[in-house]
């Protein structure tokens, strides 16, 4: 699926270095009344992946629009490759959008939707067709240019609208939910594809998604939006493993919070803690700890099946409720269901025990 | 515990009945469809192709070619055929050029509290009468008296007085609202992302207007020329009222209805095959597939 896109490697490279695609600098927009973005600053390096994860109306679109054009921020700037482009109209800006929609055009054939890009732009004909059919090809969709985009299914469409943007070899290609219609297995194998490309053709990615599992997966670095503003930008590891505020433990993966009373008997630390589900062991009846383990007695309220693994809702004595995640290796879902209401004792190294704020 | 030997639960009548339901909800409009509008189109064919007796006036029920050989041979009718159709056109494409914009408007400039206000203006004229409207253009178009004279005096211009410009416009005012309306629907089903696209890749105003707007709602303006296509060539009172000796296909029709009907019904054959051509063209352009 490489070999196609050679054409769009070569320009990549014969532009040089340049270390940072992106620069926000205490961007803020408002929409009347409502503060939608709110002093975000961000460096995006050149031929990074990074993810802007949030909940609906964390302002992670409007800061993608911001980017691409469509919206103007109210205060702050907005760099492209060292330039400031915060005046500058969409049509001017060297990124291009791939929409959750996909807004393919519905009068034009697969090719011509292709080609627009470079047609706008008053590229031959000739190196239009080839670039159009290379666009294609890298994401295999060579025979269907002919096709209407009514013809095509979501899977596919997506795709067209991935070719539409890249065929203009963009330094920064914008995606805005772009798998979010998709079906979950359709998605899974879009996200592998998504990034293969990503890493093949050298383009700086700024994801816009409110799938925290898509963001672990894909990306170089996550920010994490929460009403506006940025609330912890990292590795997916480091947002994962160390989330600094509760929003972000609660937002990416389980939260299971110690809060201040409770951190403070259980484990004897000040302030609010977190566990990841999968990092607690889940024993029935009484266990003592060893080494660097930490050891909390409690109920099972509720056993949640879910194939692959099972989730334990736990109430502890000491006043939290915890949840556990256990691979089912080997219980059999009867004897799953058995474990409702009995006495359990959850283990975990201390080492797990995240600070959260 | 009770046994019970009822039978098992059914739905209505037009439930068990589906192809019954269905005559019931279709049974007034096809017969109006059938017996009103399809009988009198195949008496107008079939009366077309009768004559008179001249000496009489009476019908002779007999199959000729006669009235259509006079349509077609006849310089003042062909003349008249022209003129209507050239009328129809104008009047078309003036609506196009001055309902284009304003459905671009109302759509996509206009704050949208205000669209439904303005969809209510564009409909209002639609509640007078035709006739008071056609005689309000009389007046605004009468030379020398008229509201347009007195407006151009000044310029030393005079009113175009009556004839084949102030048909035109007048037939433009009455049918402009038949092709603002399908239009502006058009323009607010164009969703904006695909106007963003558009830009983001590269194309400024002008460009995402042409190439990408106007072949999306090319359809819609198809819809609206239909309406004012032919309800142009069909009008002949506008024509009577304004057109001062300029008759149009509609005259002749109405000025021969009496004294002979199957030349009038020819004549009236002629606007119905150039519509159905009208339609079999904008058909082949595909513009029909999205209505």
């Amino acid at each position: 699926m490489l070999a196609p896109f050679s054409g769009v490697l070569r320009t990549v490279s014969e532009r040089g270095h340049v270390s940072t695609a992106i620069r926000l600098t205490n961007l803020r927009k408002e929409f009347g009344d409502v503060v939608a973005v709110d002093s975000v600053d961000l460096d995006v390096a050149d031929g990074e992946f990074l993810t802007l994860l949030g909940p609906s109306g964390s302002g992670k679109t409007t800061v993608l629009r911001m980017i691409a054009g469509f919206e103007q921020p109210t205060s702050g700037t907005i760099e492209l490759a060292g330039v400031d482009v915060t005046q500058v109209p969409p049509y001017s800006r060297d990124v291009n959008t791939v929409f959750q929609d996909y807004a393919l055009f519905p009068h034009m054939d697969v090719l011509s939707n292709v080609e627009y890009g470079l047609k706008v732009k008053k590229v031959s004909k000739a190196e239009r067709r080839q670039r159009a059919e290379e666009a294609l090809a890298a994401v295999r969709l060579e025979d269907y240019g002919a096709r209407k985009p009514s013809q095509l299914s979501g899977g596919q469409r997506q795709r067209v609208a991935l070719a539409r943007a890249l065929v203009n070899r963009p330094r920064v290609l914008l995606l805005d939910e772009p798998l979010g219609a998709l079906d979950l297995k359709l998605r899974e194998q879009m996200q592998v594809e998504l990034k293969e490309l990503q890493r093949a053709v050298g383009i700086t990615f700024v994801f816009v998604t409110h799938d925290q599992e898509e963001a672990l997966t894909m990306s170089d670095r996550i920010a994490v939006f929460d009403a506006g503003r940025i609330a912890q930008i990292g590795t997916p590891v480091e947002i994962y493993e160390h989330p600094k505020t509760p929003f972000v433990a609660g937002f990416v993966g389980v939260s299971n919070l110690l809060e201040a009373g409770v951190a403070a008997s259980l484990l004897g630390r000040e302030g609010l803690w977190s566990v990841r589900p999968e990092k607690i062991r889940v024993l029935l009846g009484t266990a003592s700890p060893e080494g660097s383990e930490r050891a909390a007695a409690g109920v099972i309220r509720e056993v949640v099946y879910v194939g692959m693994s099972t989730r334990f809702i736990v109430d502890l004595d000491a006043g939290a409720t915890l949840i556990a995640v256990q691979q089912n290796s080997h219980a059999t879902s009867s004897e799953l269901g058995a474990m409702r209401g009995q006495r359990v004792t959850l283990m975990w190294n201390t080492e797990h025990e995240i600070p959260v704020g | 515990m009770a046994t019970t030997t009822a039978s098992p639960p059914k739905g209505g009548f037009g439930y068990r009945h589906p192809r019954a339901r269905l005559a019931a909800l279709l049974a007034a409009p096809m017969a109006w469809l059938v017996v009103v509008y399809l009988g009198s189109l195949a008496a107008l064919f079939l009366t077309a192709f009768w004559t008179v007796d001249g000496f009489t006036g009476a019908l002779v029920r007999t199959f000729t070619l006669e009235n259509f050989v006079d349509v077609f041979t006849t310089p003042a009718y062909l003349q008249t055929m022209l003129r209507t159709l050239g009328i129809a056109i104008s009047v078309t494409l003036l609506c196009l050029l001055i309902g284009v914009p304003v459905a671009f408007f109302m759509a996509r400039v206009a704050r949208p509290r205000w669209q439904p206000l303005l969809v209510a203006l564009i409909l209002t004229p639609l509640w007078a009468s035709y006739l008071v409207k056609v005689y309000a253009w009389r007046a605004m178009l009468s030379p020398e008296q008229g509201v347009l004279a007195w407006f151009l005096a000044p310029l030393g211009l005079d009113s175009p007085g009556f004839g084949e410009l102030s048909i035109i416009v007048t037939l433009t005012y009455l049918w402009l609202p038949y092709m603002i309306l399908p239009v502006y629907a058009g323009f607010t089903r164009v969703p904006n992302s695909m106007l963003d696209a558009s830009a983001d890749l590269g194309a400024k105003g002008w460009r995402t207007f042409r190439s990408v707007i106007v072949p999306i709602i090319f359809p819609t303006m198809v819809a609206g020329s239909i309406f004012t296509f032919s309800l142009s060539l069909g009008d002949y009172i506008t024509a009577q009222i304004v057109g001062g000796k300029v008759i149009m296909l509609g005259n002749v029709v109405q000025q021969n209805y009496v004294t002979n009907l199957p030349f009038a019904a020819a004549f009236a054959t002629i606007p119905v095959i150039i519509v159905l051509l009208y339609l079999a063209a904008v058909r082949r352009t595909g513009a029909l597939d999205n209505l």
